[in-house]
């Protein structure tokens, strides 16, 4: 099930700077907050993002608390060669979300 | 009605090209000389931001789940929505003006949920999805978001009339604690401040709506039920026929807005 976008200009040119854009559906639980029993809910959230441009990494963060639910992402990122950038999201479980899309560089 | 698709396409492209925080180009043209007003002006410019651009609107995650639920075969019939309806782009277009609808088979209204669920029941032999699950509410926004940009057109006479004369005295019925009716804020008051919240018309032409404050998106039904809490009153169920015929009335009182499924609001 699609939980994730990721937006790539299909087409740039070489060495212009790209933006790429992306969401995810994901509740990023605080771990602060107390359910209706008045225990505390655990802390459930995206702790990492990494983006690789053709295997290399390119950007990644370390995520806190504080981000909101269903976080968005945009960063920079100057085009070098035909290919995939791929998006990764690991949370706290462990779990670990991919999206990927191609651009062509002229 | 031809300038109006302009401008909405305009305002499209505008957003695509990630310029869409400078610019509000009006999208209610029409609907603006009455005087009614969609919740999506009364928001922020930020939340506009977030509502115009395709890929900042959380709200399309649902979509796209709604999408692949649209291809998904289930219950003893095997068959998925794409089976009999095709492609969700042409058939379900004018879905989302037109809804809540008058049923000769249940002799009363029916929105877009309770006409999914019935689908599922009657020709796909599936259990029906529960109100607000996130499959109800992926669908809902799938199905009303084909039809975006499209002016709300409900129809309210003929076997619907009794039906919206229902909606609209409850929606000018005190109740609760609190003895207020829907109309003395989104009537009497829209514009006004209320504590530091704004009062927007109420109007539902962005419902199934991503809120910031739920962090997810939800239906019509489960801000109506917020509303009536908020004024001390027992809120009905949701589904319920109260609600359908409010939400008729409700979505009359917005003849013309445009459908902004998935808005975003506050």
């Amino acid at each position: 099930m699609a939980s994730a976008r990721l937006k790539v200009p299909k087409k740039a040119k070489k060495g212009d700077i790209i933006t790429v854009k992306s969401l995810i559906k994901h509740k990023m639980e605080t771990g602060q907050r107390k359910g209706k029993d008045g225990k505390p809910i655990p802390r459930m959230i995206i702790k990492n993002v990494t983006a690789t441009y053709n295997g290399a990494e390119v950007f990644s963060a370390d995520w806190a608390p504080a981000v909101s639910a269903n976080p968005f992402l945009s960063f920079k990122v100057r085009a070098t060669e035909s290919g995939t950038i791929e998006l990764k999201w690991t949370d706290d479980n462990g779990k670990v979300v991919s999206q990927s899309a191609k651009i062509t560089v002229q | 009605m031809k300038i109006r698709q302009l401008l909405l396409a305009l305002t499209g492209t505008i957003a695509v090209a990630g310029l869409g925080l400078g610019f509000v180009v009006s999208q209610t043209t029409s609907a603006k000389a009455e005087g009614i007003r969609s919740g999506y002006t009364y928001a922020t410019k930020e939340t506009q931001g977030l509502q115009d651009d395709e890929m900042s609107n959380p709200g399309y995650l649902w979509v796209d789940t709604g999408e692949d639920l649209w291809s998904k075969a289930e219950g003893d019939a095997g068959k998925s929505c794409n089976d009999c309806h095709g492609d969700a782009a042409d058939s379900m277009k004018k879905a989302g003006v037109s809804y809540p609808k008058y049923k000769d088979d249940i002799g009363k209204m029916q929105n877009i949920e309770q006409r999914i669920n019935q689908c599922r029941t009657d020709n796909m032999k599936a259990k029906a999805w529960k109100w607000e699950s996130n499959q109800l509410l992926s669908m809902t926004t799938y199905v009303r978001n084909q039809s975006t940009g499209m002016p709300v057109s409900v129809a309210v006479d003929g076997p619907a009339k009794p039906f919206f004369e229902k909606g609209k005295a409850f929606f000018n019925q005190r109740r609760g604690l609190l003895d207020m009716a829907c109309k003395h804020c989104h009537e009497d008051n829209a514009g006004n401040l209320i504590r530091a919240n704004v009062l927007s018309q109420g109007q539902i032409n962005g419902f199934p709506v991503y809120r910031l404050k739920w962090g997810k998106v939800g239906s019509s039904h489960r801000r109506f039920r917020g509303c009536n809490k908020q004024v001390r009153a027992k809120p009905f169920k949701n589904g319920s026929d109260e609600y359908v015929n409010l939400e008729l009335y409700v979505a009359w009182r917005g003849r013309g807005l445009p459908v902004e499924t998935p808005a975003v609001r506050n």
